[in-house]
C-alpha cells in the first residue's frame, strides 16, 4: 500500500526542500525523499562549505597584510585539517537546520532514493531494498546535478579531483591545475592560491569567467595574474600522466604545447543533470542531453510530474532552484505566481576579488540590437573601499539608451556578492536610470559606487 | 473640524461620476438642503445638496472633472466659526461621510460631453514600474487602462507591449499539456477579445445587405492599373502601384458618409456625436488579433492617395508600429474578406464607431439585366449598424449610396 500525499518531492537540495516547505505552508501534505544529506550539494558540498573555506583564505590574506593596518605578528601558520573541519561543521550545522525546518513544517522526510515507478507513484529504495511507496497527484523531481567528467580527465579522487574532493583536502597541495574557469574553478583557484599553492588555470574559451561581462573578465584576469595565478585561455588540457606524487599535464596553448607538473588537478568543466535511474524514460518525461525539459512552471508535459533546479538546466544556481520550487508549488496550489525572468537571476563568484552580476552584459545587450548607455565607477575613487584597503574593482552598469531600463550590472571587488542585490531589486522592479539616480545611497559605503555608476551612465558622475 | 463632502453614489451600480458644475464657490456660505453642485452620471444629472450648515472651504475636484470615484472627497466644508486654516489641520484621508445627499433627478444629461473624456490622472493610484510609467508617457497610453501582470497587479513593461509600438517583451513559452497546447494571450489578443465582447454585449446590431454589380468598377480599375507609374510606389509590396478593389470601397464609403452624415456618428453616454471629419477605419488581420488603422479625411483623398496610405498603414500594422492616433477613433469601419473568397458575412461594430461594412468577394454571378439573365461581377456588402445611433432607414440610405458609388465609379470622380 502506497502512502498518500498531496505532493512528493524527490531530492532535498535547495530546490527540493524549499519547494516542500512552501507546499506545506500552503496546506499540502508533503513528503521529501533524499538519499544523502538534506540541503543537497549546495549546503553539503557546494555554496556553504566553500564559503567557509574562502573565509579562511581571506583571513590568511589579511594576516599576511597586517603591516598595512599597523599590526605585527610572527609565526603565522594554519592547519589544513582544522580549516576543513570547520567547513564541515558549518555544512553539518546547516543541514541539521534544514532537517529542523522540514520537521517544523510537518514535511515527511524519507531516507532513500526515489524513482517514478508508476503514474503518480514514487518507489523509494535504500541500499538496494525497497523501503517505501509514495503516491501523490503531484511529484516534483529535484535530483540536482553532478560534476561533468571529461574523457581523459576523469576524476579519481586521488590526483584528479572534482569539487567534492577539493573541498576536503587531506593536506595542502603545493601545486594545482584547475581545468575550467567558471565560478567553481575560479573559487578553488582563488582559495588555494590565497592559501599558498602554485595555481594554473586552463580555460577553453578566450577569457576566464566567460559568462561575465568582458571588461570584468579582463579585470579579474589581471588581478589573478598579479596574485601569481597562471592563466591559459584558448587552451585545453591534453594528456594527464599520473605519477606517484602528482600529475604531469600537457596543455595545448595558442603559444604551443606546455608541460607542467602539479600535485593535484581539479576538474571543473561544468555539470550534468542527475537524470538517470529516476524512472524518466518509463514515465515519458522528455530529456534533452542531461536535462529534463520543462516549461516556465516546471511542468514536464507528463501530468503531475514537475522538475526544478539543476536537473532542468542552467543557470545552475541554488537561488534559481529555490525560486523555481516556489513558483512550481504555488502554481500547483492554484496561486498566481510569476515565472522566473532569467535576466534577473544574479550570479556570484566568491573569489578574491569577488565577482557578481545580473542581466545582460554590454556585448549581449548590443548583440540584441539595443542602443546602450554604460556607466562605470572604480573602487579606487570610493572612500570606504580605500579605508578598507580594498581599492581595486569596478562597478559597471548597462542601460537601454532609449528607455533608461536597467539591462545589466557587473561588479568586481570587495563585497560585490552582497552589493549586487541592490541592482537585482532594481531590475526586477523595472527601475530606470533616472529612478536610481534619484535614490539616496548611504555614505560612506561601497554601495555609493552603485549610485555613481548609474550617474556615469547619465553623464553626471560626481566623484571622479 | 472641516467636514469632507464626498462623491455620492447616485445609483447602486455607480462607481464614478462627472462633476458637472459647482453651484457654490469657495468661501460661499451653505445651508443644509442647499444645492452645492451638479453631478453627472452616464444616465442623468443630479443635484448635490449640503446636509450641514457651513462655508464651502475648499473645492477639491474642479468642475468638469470626469471619472471621479464614488466616496472620494470632492470638497471640504468649514463648520461655523472655523476659518480656512482649519483645512490644513484636517486629516488628509477623511473617512467617507455622507455629508451630501443627491436630490431628485432633474433632467437627462444636457450638455453634450466631449467624446471619450480623458480620465483625470491621479484619481486613483496606479501601481506601475518606473519603466512602465516612462514608456506609457512616451506612447500616450493611460496606465489606468492597462491590466497589470506584475505582483499585486502592478503594470510592468510587458503590459505595454500591446497594439502600440512598445518593445515586445519575450513571450512566455507555450505550455504543453495533455488537453492540447495553451497559447498565452498577448495584449492584442486580449484587447481584441475584450472589445469584441463589449461590443457584442452592449451594441444592438442590425444588418442590411446589398449586392453591388461592379463590372464598371472592375473596368475602371483595370484601366487605371494599366497606366503604369500612375500611382506613387508605397511600402515594399511588389504590387505597390496597383489600385485594389478595397481602395474603391474606401472611397465609396467616404463619399456615402458625406452624403448620409447621420451614419458618421459615435454613441456616447451624453449624446450622439455627429463627427465633423470623415475618418474611415479598415480592419487588418494580425497573426494574433485585429487592428483597425484609419484613413483620416478619406473623402478629401483621391484613389491614389488612399491606396498608398492604406498600404503603408497595413504594413505598419503588421509590424506592430502603428501609433495610437493611427488606429483610435473613426466613425465607420470596413472589413473586407473578399481576398479569401468569402461571399457574404456580417461584422461586429467596432466601438466607438457606429457602423461597419463587411465586403465579400467580387465574383461572376448570374444577374438579371434588362429582364434577361446575364453574367455580371457582383460583390455582396453587409452593413452592421449600432441601432442606438442609426435606424434601419438611415442605414438603408447609406448602403444605397455606397452601392451607387460602387456601381457607377464615375460618380466618385465628382
Amino acid at each position: 500500500m502506497a502512502d498518500k500525499f498531496d505532493l512528493v518531492v524527490v531530492g532535498g537540495g535547495p530546490g527540493g526542500y524549499v519547494a516542500a516547505i512552501r507546499a506545506a505552508q500552503l496546506g499540502m501534505s508533503t513528503a521529501l525523499v533524499e538519499s544523502d544529506h538534506l540541503g543537497g550539494v549546495c549546503l553539503n558540498w557546494g555554496c556553504i562549505p566553500t564559503k567557509a573555506l574562502l573565509r579562511a583564505s581571506e583571513i590568511h590574506h589579511l594576516l599576511h597584510h597586517l603591516d598595512e593596518f599597523g599590526f605585527a605578528a610572527d609565526n603565522i601558520r594554519f592547519d589544513m585539517a582544522k580549516v576543513v573541519a570547520r567547513s564541515r561543521k558549518v555544512a553539518r550545522r546547516l543541514s541539521m537546520g534544514v532537517s529542523g525546518l522540514l520537521k517544523k513544517n510537518k514535511v515527511k522526510v524519507i531516507d532513500g532514493r526515489g524513482r517514478l515507478s508508476a503514474p503518480n507513484t514514487i518507489a523509494v529504495e535504500k541500499d538496494g531494498k525497497p523501503v517505501a511507496e509514495l503516491s501523490a497527484p503531484h511529484i516534483i523531481l529535484a535530483t540536482g546535478a553532478r560534476a561533468r567528467q571529461l574523457r581523459g580527465l576523469e576524476a579519481d579522487g586521488q590526483r584528479v579531483w572534482t569539487y567534492r574532493e577539493a573541498m576536503v583536502p587531506a593536506a595542502m597541495p603545493k601545486s594545482l591545475l584547475v581545468v575550467g574557469s567558471g565560478a567553481i574553478g575560479i573559487e578553488f583557484a582563488s582559495f588555494y592560491r590565497q592559501m599558498g599553492a602554485e595555481v594554473t588555470v586552463v580555460e577553453l574559451l578566450d577569457r576566464i569567467l566567460p559568462v561575465e561581462d568582458e571588461e570584468i573578465s579582463d579585470l579579474a584576469a589581471k588581478q589573478f595574474t598579479k596574485q601569481g595565478i597562471v592563466l591559459h585561455t584558448k587552451s585545453k588540457v591534453g594528456v594527464l600522466k599520473k605519477s606517484a606524487d602528482g600529475v604531469v599535464a600537457t596543455i595545448e596553448t595558442p603559444a604551443g604545447e606546455q608541460r607542467i607538473e602539479v600535485e593535484r588537478v581539479i576538474s571543473a568543466v561544468g555539470i550534468v543533470g542527475n537524470v538517470e535511474n529516476i524512472g524518466l524514460e518509463a514515465a515519458g518525461v522528455k530529456v534533452d542531453k542531461t536535462h529534463v525539459v520543462v516549461n516556465q512552471w516546471g511542468e514536464t508535459g507528463v501530468k503531475g510530474v514537475y522538475a526544478i533546479g539543476d536537473l532542468v538546466g542552467p543557470p545552475w544556481l541554488a537561488h534559481k532552484a529555490s525560486h523555481e520550487g516556489v513558483v512550481c508549488v504555488e502554481r500547483i496550489a492554484g496561486k498566481d505566481p510569476h515565472p522566473i525572468d532569467v535576466s534577473s537571476i544574479p550570479g556570484c563568484t566568491y573569489s578574491m576579488p569577488q565577482i557578481a552580476s545580473v542581466g545582460l552584459t554590454e556585448a549581449k545587450a548590443k548583440a540584441e540590437g539595443r542602443e546602450v548607455k554604460v556607466g562605470r565607477f572604480p573602487y579606487l575613487a570610493n572612500g570606504k573601499a580605500i579605508a578598507m584597503g580594498e581599492a581595486e574593482g569596478l562597478v559597471k552598469t548597462v542601460f537601454d539608451a532609449k528607455t533608461g531600463e536597467l539591462l545589466g550590472a557587473h561588479m568586481i571587488g570587495a563585497e560585490v556578492t552582497e552589493l549586487i542585490q541592490g541592482y537585482v531589486v532594481a531590475k526586477t522592479h523595472e527601475t530606470t536610470a533616472a529612478a536610481l539616480a534619484e535614490t539616496i545611497f548611504p555614505h560612506p559605503t561601497l554601495s555609493e559606487m552603485m549610485h555613481e555608476s548609474v550617474l556615469d551612465a547619465l553623464g553626471r558622475r560626481i566623484h571622479l | 473640524m472641516p467636514i469632507p463632502v464626498t462623491m455620492p453614489a447616485l445609483s447602486p451600480t455607480m462607481t464614478e461620476g462627472r462633476l458637472a458644475t459647482w453651484r457654490k464657490r469657495e468661501g460661499d456660505a451653505v445651508k443644509a438642503g442647499e444645492v452645492i453642485a451638479e453631478i453627472e452620471t452616464d444616465k442623468a444629472t443630479m443635484e448635490l445638496e449640503a446636509v450641514d450648515d457651513g462655508t464651502l472651504g475648499r473645492i477639491v475636484v474642479p468642475a468638469g472633472a470626469a471619472g471621479v470615484k464614488v466616496n472620494s472627497v470632492i470638497a471640504m466644508l468649514l463648520e461655523e466659526g472655523e476659518d480656512k486654516s482649519a483645512l490644513d489641520r484636517a486629516p488628509k484621508a477623511a473617512a467617507p461621510v455622507a455629508v451630501a445627499k443627491p436630490a431628485a433627478s432633474v433632467a437627462p444629461a444636457p450638455a453634450p460631453a466631449p467624446p471619450a473624456a480623458p480620465k483625470p490622472n491621479g484619481s486613483a493610484r496606479v501601481l506601475a514600474s518606473p519603466l512602465a510609467r516612462k514608456l506609457a508617457k512616451e506612447q500616450s497610453i493611460d496606465l489606468a487602462s492597462l491590466k497589470g501582470s506584475g505582483p499585486g497587479g502592478r503594470v510592468v513593461q510587458r503590459d505595454l507591449a500591446s497594439a502600440s509600438s512598445a518593445p515586445v517583451a519575450a513571450r512566455p513559452p507555450v505550455l504543453p499539456t495533455e488537453a492540447g497546447t495553451l497559447i498565452p494571450h498577448n495584449n492584442i489578443r486580449r484587447i481584441t477579445a475584450e472589445r469584441l465582447t463589449e461590443a457584442w454585449r452592449t451594441i444592438p446590431h442590425i444588418y442590411l445587405n446589398v449586392d453591388c454589380t461592379v463590372d464598371r468598377l472592375m473596368e475602371a480599375r483595370a484601366e487605371l492599373n494599366a497606366r503604369a507609374g500612375l500611382l506613387p510606389k508605397a511600402g515594399s509590396s511588389p504590387d505597390g502601384t496597383k489600385l485594389s478593389v478595397n481602395d474603391f470601397v474606401i472611397r465609396a464609403v467616404a463619399f456615402a458618409l458625406r452624403k448620409v452624415p447621420e451614419m458618421n456618428s459615435q454613441w456616447t453616454s451624453a449624446g450622439t456625436l455627429r463627427l465633423a471629419s470623415i475618418d474611415v477605419a479598415i480592419a487588418v488581420a494580425l497573426p494574433n488579433g485585429l487592428i483597425t488603422p484609419i484613413i483620416r479625411r478619406a473623402d478629401t483623398k483621391g484613389l491614389a492617395e488612399i491606396s498608398s496610405e492604406m498600404r503603408s498603414l497595413a504594413e505598419k500594422a503588421r509590424a506592430g508600429k502603428l501609433m495610437p492616433e493611427e488606429y483610435q477613433g473613426g466613425g465607420f469601419a470596413i472589413s473586407n474578406l473578399g481576398m479569401y473568397g468569402i461571399k457574404d458575412f456580417g461584422a461586429i461594430v467596432n466601438p466607438p464607431q457606429a457602423g461597419i461594412l463587411a465586403v465579400g468577394v467580387a465574383e461572376k454571378r448570374p444577374i438579371v439585366k434588362n429582364g434577361a439573365l446575364a453574367i455580371g461581377s457582383v460583390m455582396s456588402c453587409t452593413l452592421s449598424c449600432d441601432h442606438r445611433v442609426v435606424d434601419g432607414a438611415i442605414g438603408a440610405q447609406f448602403l444605397t449610396a455606397v452601392k451607387g458609388f460602387l456601381e457607377e465609379p464615375m460618380t466618385m470622380l465628382l
